[in-house]
Parts: structure tokens; C-alpha cells; sequence
């Protein structure tokens, strides 16, 4: 593809979690890259047929950073593509996706991370990254060829939405992935007893007769691998914690300097498990919604950066699989077109501050991963969301680009969207 | 009781999905035009024309041959056109899923569906994809509220009130939509309800559910005027929720022994079918205090009731139409 013409975004507040930058100005675009930045450019020699975006009124951050989505390509085409899941992607501000490797094939050997890039450069219009498998098959018994497929082109280790049920088997992984500085993330729920559980245990699952995942099966998982991690020194990152009993555990593995991160859901930080109330399976995730208390000390650990990344941990299902009695549904949710839109609640509601919420999606992801993203420095790619904020909206998830439909926050009223994405400067999406 | 003439009494909604949403007023309304079918029942002319025309499925997913009979007299003596479904797992495994035997059935133009479910909220699911009444004939271990109603209507026969009453509920409380269905029946018309079980019997958070909640039969018996036993399922009974058979019939099944930790006058239910030597010993089972053959009879006039409720909201034309 030809590269886009220069363009000027003038008037915008900018924000730079990468540098703590908040500030009002222009950002000026040639060749993919930030070329410079400053209160006003317009006067500065701009490069002949400059396009100028007024951006008055509009917040630029750099483009989010998912470091958690499902995608379905290879092997589930149907409920989403790399491209589906780009466009959806684009019109959500994110700019890099993170896919998981419990496709079909799994990604667990070096060809098929090579098969997913191609596929990406050709037919994504943002930029996709492959975790691989962390266990040959997800099959939580024999490590996979992290040091080949760290060269192919993973940028972590993942089994995805299983657990590894033995320590011996995420120690091994962990120590011979700190070889290859390989990050290490984890789906935290013992199996066990999680049982047949189907959302949050407590007394909404004993009226609804529903199985329930205990909280401790999420906290004992992550309270293992800690250890593991100060046994190691490998890099560990837990892949989405929900409650406060987790992130007692995660402060002090933080505390004691240990090489441990985390993340949380987009869902988990704006949905509780009243939602589910009425069986509405689309609210049926793995791990489940919690109750209001731990939702609130969710938002707050993001708020301190105790969790340090925001997932969208986007799961297209298609109807067949959700429109079924609630026990007997598929997990998941979609929400990369909705991520940002939702963390603006929070911003919104007071609970954090905008700078903290596009460095949990955008910066702190881009540095874990250790991927050029999430900033937008000088020299950098031009890879940018801009964000109205005062722009109310209600969802119609007969809109969503995604080719699932299986979103929580149909029918939701939202302020603030995204207007214009770019990717290495191009406009992938702009609302009209 | 009420003062209202039961055979006026209409429910306000179009199906009975469960206890839960119910006022106590219809609960009781229920009961008094129930009261009129016992009547009936045990007469030789037990035919009525209350839905003459009209066509009833019973669409078990799960097998019950009492549940499902006592829905088929009552529907047949209010005159219904009744037809079983013998849908077990049969679909499923043809790959037809719930939503597409709602489409199915309702394009037969039924005008009450009687359903029961393995999985909890299935009943509810379903009924938002047909245009007839349903009654939830059990859902998981979510409701099943025509028992409690029958259960409400034996001891009501027997006490002459609920309000006031301590009522034990015994045994496997968590897999239990029985157990649910009667706390919430229970609670609404003042009634003290206790659960008795060992604690992994027991859902989570049980006690907020406003219960008193007991491991040992001798203090949870202890002043009570109805205990009403739960099956205990054979696959819950080999080391995996409790040891043994033997521990647990030593523990928790009602025998003459803890029988006697109950008030004198004590009655005692089951909703069937028994595991005797299990749960409860034959002798409490076949005993002067059981109410559980009249526990039978009234699930008949219950469902009656029901039925005939739900079909004076029905439209006078086929819902279609």
C-alpha cells in the first residue's frame, strides 16, 4: 500500500502516558511515523498536501493495546476473522491486538504464529500479535518450543482459558522461558473447583440454582504461581483477576519485587453478577462476575496500577452456542469495539483518571509485551486513537463490526467514543 | 383465609415460572381454588369443561413419571386435549436445541406447555420463544413451584395455617429446586423455615437466603411442625458430597429416633420418589405422622388449580388467531 499522506491533527489534548504527557497541540504525521509535536504547527513548513484533522474538542492517545482477545482464525472463521476482529478492533481505538492461541489449528509451533502474521498483514487493518501456547495442544502437560516460537514471532506464552494443573509444568515453563525473556501469562482457576461452576458462588448462584466458581479457586491458582515466579524469576502474568482476595495476593508478590503483573477485564471492572440475573448468557464469562465489592476493588487496584493492564478479553460465540439454557452455554463476550467506551465510565464516574486508564490499556501492555506501541513519542508509529469525550451514545450491537453479536453491553448508554483511528498513520476507522 | 370467592381468582401473568414474583395473595388465591378440586377429585364425576378445546403439552426433558401424571389427570380433568412429549435427551442428541423445540411445539398452536428441564432457568428461556402459557414443572435446581404449592396446601389442610409454623427442610438442599420453591412459598406466608443438612449439602450463602441453618437433626428438629425430607440422588451418596449411605442415613435420615426431636405433632413430607433407608426410614415413611400419600392427591388439585388460573388469562381465541 501506498503510505497515506501527511497529516496534521491540530487542537487536540493530547495524551502520552509513555512520557505522563497531557497537554494541547498538534501532532504531525508522514510516513507511518510521528514526525513532531508541539502547541502549533501549522506555521512550522507543514509537507505539501498535508491533510489538517481539527481535532478541537478531541483527546489523542496512543492507540490501545489488547492484550487479550479470541479470535476464531484458524478453525472458527465463522464467529470471527483476523479481519472481522481488526475492523472491530478499529473502531474501538485499538490498534494492536494480542490474539490467543486456542484456535484450530493451536498455535503452538512456529509455523502457525508465521500463518497468523501473514494472514494479519494481509487482511488485518491493525496490528496483530500471536500469543503461542504455553503447553503443547493447551494440554498443560509439555512445554512448547518457546525459545522457536519467540523467534517466529510470539509475543507471549498463554494456554489460554485453561490453567496449567501442575506446578512442575508452569516451573519448568517459567525457568526456561526467563531464557528468552518470554512473559508468561496465566489463566488463574483451579479446575477443580471451579467444577461445573457457571458464574460467581454466593447467594445469587444458590437462588438462580446455579453452580458457582468459588473465589479461592482463583486465588489459590495465583498464590501457586507466585511462588513459582519467586522460585524462578520467570515472568509471570496473571490474564484476569476479579477479586479482592486475588489482588491481596498480587500486592504482595509486588511488594517483595517479584516479576509478576496482571490484568483485568473490561467486563469485571464495569459489570457485576447481577447482570446475570434472568440466565442472560452473554453476561456468562470465564472467570465469572463477581459481586459489587470485588468489581469496586477491581477499579481501584486499576486506579493505584496495582493491576496493570485492561483487557477487552474479547470471545465472539455465535448464537448457537449462547442461545441455550444458561448451564449449558459458551463462555464469553466481545469487547474490543466497546473496551474503551466502557473504561470511560470509569474515568467518567471518577473512579480513575484518564491518564491511568490509557496506560493500563494502551502503555503498560505495549512495555510488558515489549512491543514499539503505546506511545506517541517522536520517531514512533503512528498508531492513534482520538477520542470524543463528550459524545453520549447507545450501543446497538447490530452495529458491531465484530461477526459475533454477542455482547453485554447491548442496548448500554456510553459518553465518550472513539472518532478516528490510525494505524502507522493511515485511518482505519473514522465515525461519520 | 381469604374472603375472596376462589372461583373468581385470576392470575395476573401468563406463565407460573416459579415461587419467586408471586404475592402472597395469589399464592393464597392458588390454594382456595385448589381446595375446590380436592373436592372434586374425590367425586365419581371429576370432569370439568374449564378447558375444553384447549391442548396441553407436557414436554419433560427430564424423565418423572409422577410429576408428569399428575399434570396429565389435571389437564384431563378440566378437559384439555393432553399430549406427553417424550423428549428425554433424545433431541438434544439429534442436535436440536431447546429453542428449536419451543418453535417447533409452538407452531403446534398449544395453549400450555408443561415443562421440565435439567438445567436451571430453561423453563424461563423457553417460554420467551412461544405465544402460550407454561408452567415450570421443574427447572434444575432452580424452582419448582407447583410442589411447593402442593406442599403448601398439605400442610395448610392439616394445620390450618402456615403463618406461624417452623418448618424443617432436610437433605440435599443444594441440587434442591424443591427446597427453593418452598423457602420462598414458605417465607411469603410466614412461615419459619430451617434447613438441615451436612455442609456439603448446602448451597453457599445459604443463611441469607433468611434461614436457620442446622447440621445436627436433634437441634434443628427441636420444636418444629413439619419436616419435609429431600431425595437424596444416588450419585451424590459414594464419597463425593457425602461418605457413605450408612453415614448418612446415620446422621441425616429421619427415623423414629429423630423423629422424637420434633414437636409431638410433628408431620412429615416427602415430594417422592423415596429412598428408603436413605433419607428416610420406612417406618416415619408409612407412619401416622406421614403426609406424603396426601402429598399426591393434592399435586393433583394444585395443578388443577393452576391450569385452570393460567387459562383465565388466556385469550378466547387460539393465540394465534
Amino acid at each position: 500500500m501506498r503510505d497515506p499522506r501527511p497529516t496534521l491533527l491540530a487542537g487536540a489534548r493530547i495524551l502520552d502516558p509513555s512520557r505522563d504527557l497531557d497537554t494541547q497541540g498538534d501532532i504531525l504525521i508522514a510516513d507511518g511515523v510521528i514526525k513532531d509535536m508541539a502547541g502549533s504547527l501549522r506555521n512550522a513548513g507543514l509537507p505539501d498536501g498535508t491533510e489538517i484533522v481539527d481535532c478541537r474538542g478531541l483527546i489523542a492517545v496512543p492507540g490501545l493495546v489488547d492484550m487479550r482477545a479470541f479470535i476464531g482464525e484458524p478453525g472458527a472463521e465463522h464467529r470471527e476473522t483476523l479481519a472481522s476482529a481488526s475492523q472491530a478492533a478499529a473502531a474501538g481505538g485499538v490498534t494492536t491486538i494480542i490474539c490467543q492461541p486456542d484456535t484450530d489449528p493451536i498455535i503452538d509451533e512456529p509455523a502457525i504464529v508465521d500463518f497468523v502474521l501473514r494472514r494479519a498483514r494481509d487482511t488485518a487493518i491493525v496490528h496483530v500479535h500471536p500469543m503461542a501456547a504455553l503447553t503443547k495442544g493447551l494440554e498443560g502437560r509439555e512445554m512448547t518450543e518457546i525459545g522457536l516460537l519467540r523467534e517466529a514471532g510470539a509475543v507471549a506464552f498463554t494456554d489460554g482459558t485453561r490453567s496449567v494443573p501442575t506446578a512442575q509444568v508452569l516451573r519448568r515453563a517459567l525457568v526456561y522461558g526467563r531464557h528468552f525473556d518470554a512473559l508468561i501469562v496465566h489463566h488463574t482457576q483451579d479446575a477443580s473447583l471451579a467444577g461445573e461452576g457457571v458464574m460467581n458462588e454466593g447467594e445469587l448462584a444458590s437462588r438462580l440454582g446455579l453452580a458457582g466458581v468459588p473465589k479461592a479457586a482463583e486465588a489459590i491458582v495465583l498464590e501457586r504461581d507466585v511462588r513459582l515466579a519467586a522460585m524462578t524469576g520467570g515472568r509471570y502474568h496473571a490474564a484476569s483477576l476479579t477479586c479482592a482476595e486475588s489482588l491481596d495476593v498480587l500486592r504482595r508478590a509486588k511488594q517483595a519485587g517479584l516479576p509478576v503483573t496482571a490484568s483485568a477485564s473490561i467486563n469485571h471492572l464495569t459489570l457485576n453478577e447481577r447482570d446475570v440475573v434472568g440466565y442472560r448468557t452473554f453476561f456468562k464469562l470465564t472467570p465469572p462476575l463477581r459481586a459489587e465489592p470485588d468489581r469496586r476493588a477491581l477499579v481501584q487496584a486499576v486506579a493505584d496500577g496495582l493491576i496493570d493492564v485492561i483487557v477487552s478479553d474479547h470471545d465472539p460465540q455465535d448464537v448457537d452456542v449462547k442461545r441455550l439454557p444458561f448451564s449449558e452455554a459458551a463462555f464469553g463476550a466481545i469487547g474490543l469495539e466497546t473496551m474503551l467506551a466502557a473504561g470511560l465510565r470509569l474515568v467518567n464516574d471518577g473512579s480513575v483518571e484518564l491518564m491511568t486508564l490509557i496506560r493500563a490499556m494502551s502503555t503498560r501492555p505495549a512495555e510488558l509485551l515489549g512491543l514499539p506501541a503505546g506511545t506517541l513519542r517522536p520517531g514512533r508509529s503512528a498508531d492513534i486513537a482520538l477520542i470524543d469525550p463528550d459524545a453520549a451514545w447507545l450501543l446497538d450491537a447490530a452495529t458491531l463490526k465484530s461477526r459475533s453479536r454477542n455482547t453485554p453491553f447491548d442496548e448500554a448508554r456510553f459518553e465518550g467514543r472513539v472518532v478516528r483511528t490510525l494505524v502507522a498513520g493511515r485511518t482505519v476507522f473514522e465515525y461519520v | 383465609m381469604t374472603s375472596n370467592p376462589a372461583s373468581s381468582f385470576t392470575l395476573s401473568r401468563r406463565h407460573l415460572l416459579g415461587i419467586e414474583g408471586l404475592s402472597p395473595e395469589e399464592i393464597v388465591g392458588l390454594l382456595d381454588l385448589a381446595e375446590e378440586f380436592v373436592i372434586l377429585n374425590r367425586q365419581v364425576e371429576k370432569k370439568r369443561a374449564t378447558l375444553r378445546g384447549r391442548t396441553q403439552i407436557n414436554l419433560f426433558f427430564e424423565a418423572s413419571t409422577r410429576t408428569q401424571s399428575s399434570f396429565e389427570i389435571a389437564g384431563k380433568r378440566l378437559g384439555a386435549d393432553v399430549m406427553n412429549m417424550a423428549v428425554g435427551n433424545s433431541s438434544l442428541k439429534k442436535g436440536e436445541t431447546l429453542i428449536d423445540t419451543a418453535a417447533t411445539l409452538n407452531a403446534m398452536h398449544p395453549d400450555v406447555l408443561i415443562v421440565r428441564h435439567s438445567a436451571s432457568g430453561a423453563v424461563e428461556l423457553l417460554a420467551r420463544k412461544v405465544d402460550c402459557s407454561v408452567v415450570n414443572a421443574g427447572d434444575g435446581a432452580h424452582e419448582h413451584p407447583t410442589q411447593a404449592l402442593l406442599d403448601a396446601l398439605t400442610i395448610r389442610r392439616n394445620k390450618g395455617r402456615i403463618q406461624g409454623l417452623t418448618v424443617a427442610i432436610c437433605g440435599d438442599i443444594t441440587h434442591s429446586r424443591v427446597a427453593r420453591s418452598n423457602i420462598l412459598l414458605l417465607q411469603a406466608l410466614g412461615a419459619q423455615v430451617r434447613v438441615i443438612a451436612p455442609p456439603t449439602l448446602l448451597p453457599a450463602d445459604i443463611e441469607r437466603f433468611g434461614v436457620g441453618v442446622f447440621h445436627d437433626m436433634r437441634a434443628g428438629l427441636a420444636d418444629v411442625d413439619i419436616i419435609m425430607m429431600l431425595r437424596l440422588q444416588r450419585e451424590r451418596m459414594n464419597g463425593s458430597f457425602v461418605p457413605s449411605v450408612k453415614e448418612y442415613f446415620h446422621f441425616w435420615g429421619l427415623d423414629e429416633a429423630k423423629l422424637r426431636f420434633a414437636r409431638p405433632d410433628a408431620l412429615v413430607m416427602h415430594p417422592g420418589p423415596m429412598n428408603r433407608g436413605v433419607e428416610i426410614d420406612s417406618a416415619v415413611a408409612d407412619g401416622a405422622q406421614s403426609l406424603i400419600r396426601e402429598q399426591v392427591e393434592m399435586g393433583v388439585a394444585v395443578r388443577m388449580a393452576v391450569l385452570d388460573a393460567l387459562s383465565r388469562t388466556l385469550p378466547g381465541n387460539l393465540p394465534h388467531a
